[in-house]
């Protein structure tokens, strides 16, 4: 992926030697990195569509589920994510105008901009790593002695359906995550010496393509494993 | 540089090979694996699928061997199912998904459309290195004791019960699979933007039009294969539960995922031949192909239903009736374009100008085999034909017929067709005929019996059976063994013609197309200059207004 | 050394496999009328247009509207003709009538184990009755299965954990091939049996002669008593459970408003993970029989459960009424 991610966006200020203008390049560019996130959207579909089979089959399972999770920690997750997208626009939004200010250049801005996503998504992943340790404690992994949290309701057994998915959705999505924060890492320094700028901001761009898209991807795993539990009464 | 004529060399003088071109522009092992240039991708990919072609080919050659006596002789069962099951893998995803475009398709298409190079040169090269990664794992799997799940990994038997190496082979397809995705993006990108000056998408040849098909459907499928598979590695792995009966996993759940990529990889293998079919046709008719816009929106149309149509390979599944209805419908529809391609390639031929060379036999064996192919998958989607023939020789016969009857014979006929292009040295004559024919004559001998065997009821991956069936199984193992005869020769006359065969020039088949104008083997970045495009394709009559065109010649025919 | 006597196909020996039939040599007229009407033109064509001088071009000739609309829409009215005769004999297979024999099946790596309604068991044979309606009731210990009797052109995935079925009415007797046709592992291909067409005296006969095991409605009966369902679930049904009588295949309200159909899957259900679908009006007392009961007792419970309401009906089955007389 990372390979991908710099085949699409690893472009110097000159036209590559196959193609004509550099318009055809960005168009190239940015075709291919939606391409690519068409991609990715049938690659969650599966899971998504293995969630929504199981959600009807075992409604709930899957409430039961969702309320030994965290709405609140989950919450503030998806605000945090958000924020990092906010400084992701930031980024890009600096190498397309330029912008610099008295004390810093342009490539400084774009990088605090890399450097905020930076921070945000490592917050995210922090979260993510307490949430997880708590699962342990509360016997919620799947074949790591699971206790069904609730017995009396239809299906107890199928909520290590619900925390299997959950494992699965989260953890995917925060792979995607990392591979993007590892990126970033390389991007900083290269940022900083003003590689970007409003000449030549094509890769920057399609990697805030890719970052929003792991923000969308949350977007829909937050309802679907976090929310679902407030739609009847606890369930004990 | 003149056009000249095979078949009469005496007309013209002998052409020679051009000083530079992409196979001697650069030199060293190292020049290749690090290469950028879409030609030579073509032919790493060449070299990597025949490989997998010939592993692939041993194993249904073992199979054949076994099944020539009821009794399990040859084979412990454990190890039957290992074999039949590497046939599959070896045979689906490491070489019919990429044969012809990973090797054709990276090699003509950037010629065709007047382009230097495919638009992202280092992800072309990087699909190949994870198609390496995932063959070796798959390898690395296949000598540690192999996967006996058969290649559709049904769960829970994948999941739970065997004990093999499923996960191995699982992040093998996994990885494997995001080459197809690399090579779908980097297609349907090229296609869009990289098109020459007046390359409009109706002049755009039909193998163009079938490749951005495929390609969709490389970039929308293939996907949902890798979470699938990602699911059952996981299961297996973690333990997860996705599909565990034990917790309420849905057995039926995977086949639904698994069919949703794997219905429309069929056309992933098929469509591409019949983009060479198309090619080859109107070269050798010297008439543009009968149809064009109904064959180029027919591919699309195949791509798209292709989609929809996965269910019908759960009618007995336990599946709702309701479902089964609509995918049969579906399934219906999706014959229809297949049938009008047959009609008008057929069509092509009337008051043609039909020249005999081995390419035009290949595609005349194409056409048989893929007619027979597709009605009796017109037999299978019929939901009462169904219910009796599911999980038979029937459905064995019926997609050998598209997949090797159609997606092979279309390869071996694209690369007879283009090899003079690639290599600069012509391939024809007695051997390649002779070649065709056997591969048709072979392949009608190993597979129509299966038809008959699977309407009489022998089931699929049945290692010992009752001897009421042994006759058929000899037919069939008779016929697959001048099936194999006919794949081997090519092996020995294609590498022959590297250093011996005639030098082909630019436009050995006197053929259109922006690939034919430049030299054989063409140069490092295809075109001496940029090509710009003022005819349709498959123009044989109106006079080209470029120098190297060939005036128009009054038909002779009829 | 060989038999060169090679059938084209199968016997047929269900009232099924004329249906099916029917509609293969339909299926292969239209295969064979368009694979020899292509082979026949394409090669008169080969040869017709031959080049015959090197400068000699095909003509122009871009297509036909006219032609192309006329190949389109014949094959799809071909298409639809095959869809809707195909669906028809598919309903007919896939749709299991009332008054047929019930056997219970169950596949496991790599056996086929069968009851009949009298309770003598099988493993790998199975004795029906010529020209009688004969339902089984199929589930799976492990992996996906597959019932598939060739003659009888009826195919059937079995499934862990859910229970499907199939139906046929033997016309021919004799013997025939019993395949499992979902790859099951190492021994899939020797997952065969035999299923014996048998005439009705003989079938009577071989069911006297067998050993006799208690049917599968007696051994509900017994396990119904050893876990003393009745203590629920009365015949009046005023107990803390509903009443068990004529209730299997009828519809009932639930308490959260959804109407089902009580079939075998529903009771099953019922039995393993009864809060899953409570009847309207009871409240969730029932403790889960899940790991308690086999699959082979739960299909025995909803034989029993089932036999309840043949006696509501005072229907034949004499072996049940006395069986289930003796209860009352």
């Amino acid at each position: 992926m990372i390979r991908q991610l710099t085949e699409f966006m690893g472009r110097e200020a000159t036209v590559a030697h196959h193609f004509e203008t550099a318009e055809q390049q960005k168009e190239s560019s940015f075709l291919g990195m939606w391409l690519f996130l068409c991609q990715e959207v049938l690659f969650f579909g599966g899971i998504f569509a293995a969630y929504v089979n199981y959600r009807v089959m075992y409604p709930e399972a899957f409430i039961a589920g969702s309320q030994q999770l965290d709405v609140f920690i989950g919450a503030m997750n998806t605000l945090v994510l958000l924020c990092s997208s906010f400084t992701m626009v930031y980024a890009v939004w600096a190498a397309q105008t330029g912008f610099r200010s008295k004390r810093w250049h342009n490539g400084a801005h774009v990088a605090f901009g890399l450097v905020g996503t930076l921070v945000f998504g490592a917050a995210f992943l922090g979260v993510k790593v307490v949430e997880y340790s708590s699962k342990f404690e509360h016997h919620l992994v799947p074949n790591l002695g699971f206790i069904p949290p609730v017995s009396n309701i239809e299906h107890p057994e199928a909520t290590e359906i619900f925390f299997s998915l959950y494992f699965g959705m989260t953890g995917l999505h925060a792979l995607h995550m990392v591979v993007g924060m590892a990126i970033m890492l390389v991007m900083l320094p290269m940022a900083w010496k003003g590689k970007w700028n409003t000449t030549n901001h094509n890769f920057v761009e399609g990697f805030g393509l890719y970052w929003h898209f792991v923000d969308i991807v949350w977007i829909f795993i937050f309802p679907f494993i976090y929310l679902i539990g407030n739609s009847v009464g606890k369930l004990t | 540089m003149a056009r000249s004529m095979t078949l009469t060399p005496d007309a013209t003088p002998e052409p020679e090979m051009p000083k530079e071109h992409y196979l001697n522009a650069s030199h060293g092992l190292k020049s290749w694996l690090l290469t950028t240039d879409h030609k030579r991708i073509g032919i790493l990919y060449l070299v990597s699928v025949s490989v997998f072609f010939l592993l692939g080919g041993i194993y249904a050659g073992l199979i054949r061997l076994e099944l020539v006596t009821p009794e399990g002789d040859l084979f412990q069962p454990d190890t039957y199912n290992r074999v039949f099951t590497m046939h599959a893998i070896l045979m689906i995803f490491f070489f019919l998904v990429p044969s012809i475009p990973a090797t054709l398709g990276n090699f003509l298409l950037p010629l065709m459309i007047g382009a230097k190079d495919v638009a992202f040169p280092k992800l072309n090269l990087a699909s190949w290195y994870m198609y390496l990664i995932g063959a070796t794992l798959t390898m690395v799997a296949l000598f540690a004791g192999g996967v006996d799940t058969g290649w559709t990994f049904y769960t829970p038997f994948s999941t739970t019960y065997s004990n093999s190496y499923v996960t191995t082979v699982a992040i093998g397809i996994f990885v494997n699979g995001f080459s197809s995705i690399f090579t779908g993006v980097n297609f349907l990108v090229t296609i869009h933007r990289m098109r020459a000056p007046g390359m409009t998408w109706f002049r755009l040849p039909l193998f163009v039009w079938a490749h951005y098909a495929t390609s969709l459907i490389m970039v929308l499928g293939t996907p949902v294969l890798a979470i699938t598979l990602l699911l059952v590695g996981f299961e297996r792995m973690f333990g997860l539960g996705f599909f565990d009966p034990a917790l309420g996993g849905d057995p039926v759940l995977f086949q639904h995922l698994f069919w949703f990529y794997s219905h429309p990889a069929v056309y992933i293998m098929i469509l591409p031949s019949m983009g060479v079919i198309s090619e080859i046709i109107s070269a050798f008719t010297r008439k543009p192909i009968f149809g064009y816009k109904l064959i180029a929106f027919s591919s699309l149309g195949i791509a798209v239903i292709g989609f929809l149509v996965w269910g019908h390979h759960l009618f007995v599944s336990s599946q709702s009736i309701y479902a089964g209805l609509i995918f049969s419908f579906l399934t219906m529809l999706v014959a229809v374009p297949s049938a009008i391609k047959v009609f008008n390639w057929s069509a092509t031929l009337y008051r043609g100008s039909i020249a005999y060379t081995t390419p035009m036999f290949y595609a005349l064996g194409f056409l048989g085999l893929f007619t027979i192919g597709g009605l009796t998958g017109l037999m299978l989607g019929t939901l009462g034909l169904d219910i009796h023939m599911h999980d038979t020789y029937f459905v064995v016969a019926h997609f050998h017929y598209i997949m090797v009857g159609g997606a092979l014979m279309g390869y071996l006929g694209g690369m007879h067709f283009w090899w003079p292009k690639i290599f600069g040295r012509i391939v024809g004559g007695f051997w390649p005929h002779l070649s065709a024919l056997l591969v048709f004559v072979g392949f009608n001998l190993t597979f129509f019996p299966q038809f008959v065997l699977g309407y009489l009821g022998m089931p699929r991956r049945y290692h010992v059976y009752p001897d009421e069936f042994q006759v058929l199984h000899v037919l069939s193992t008779a016929g697959a063994t001048v099936l194999a005869l006919g794949y081997a020769m090519p092996v020995f006359y294609f590498v022959w013609s590297l250093k011996y065969g005639k030098v082909a020039g630019d436009n050995p088949w006197g053929a259109v197309g922006l690939e034919w104008e430049t030299t054989s083997p063409p140069p490092l970045h295809n075109f001496e200059s940029m090509p710009v495009v003022d005819f349709d394709a498959y123009q044989y009559h109106q006079p080209k207004p470029h120098s190297q065109g060939k005036p128009a010649t009054a038909p002779s025919a009829s | 050394m060989f038999d060169f006597d090679v059938p084209l196909f199968p016997e047929q020996a269900s009232t099924f496999a004329p249906q099916v039939d029917a509609l293969y040599f339909f299926a292969l007229a239209v295969t064979a009328f368009f694979t020899l009407g292509i082979f026949v033109a394409v090669i008169y064509l080969f040869v017709r247009y031959r080049r015959r001088d090197e400068d000699e071009y095909g003509d122009p000739i871009h297509g036909s509207v006219a032609l192309e609309i006329a190949w389109s829409v014949i094959p799809f009215i071909i298409t639809m003709v095959m869809f809707g005769w195909g669906a028809h004999v598919f309903l007919v297979g896939m749709t299991t009538p009332e008054d047929a024999r019930e056997y219970l099946a169950t596949g496991k790596q790599w056996m086929w184990k069968f009851q009949h309604p009298e309770g003598h068991r099988e493993i790998n044979t199975l004795h029906v009755p010529v020209g009688e309606k004969v339902k089984l009731t199929m589930t799976s210990e492990d992996v996906i299965h597959s019932f598939f009797v060739p003659a009888f052109r009826v195919k059937q995935d079995v499934l862990p954990g859910r229970y499907t079925q199939v139906w046929f009415e033997a016309t021919k007797p004799g013997a025939y091939h019993l395949f499992c046709t979902e790859y099951c592992g190492a021994e899939h291909s020797q997952m065969i049996g035999t299923v014996y067409v048998l005439e009705q005296d003989e079938y009577q006969e071989w069911l006297s002669g067998g050993i006799v095991g208690s049917s599968p409605v007696a051994s509900g009966q017994e396990l119904f008593a050893q876990y003393a369902c009745n203590t629920c679930h009365e015949q009046d049904g005023n107990r803390r459970g509903p009443s068990l009588h004529e209730i299997a295949g009828a519809e009932v309200q639930l308490a959260d408003g959804r109407t089902v159909e009580r079939d075998e899957n529903y009771l099953r259900e019922a039995i393993l993970n009864p809060a899953a679908k409570l009847v309207a009006g009871y409240s969730n007392l029932m403790p889960t029989y899940q790991g308690q009961i086999s699959d082979e007792g739960v299909g025995h419970l909803i034989a029993y459960i089932k036999s309840l309401d043949t006696v509501a009906h005072e229907t034949e089955a004499s072996d049940d009424t006395e069986a289930v007389a003796s209860l009352d």
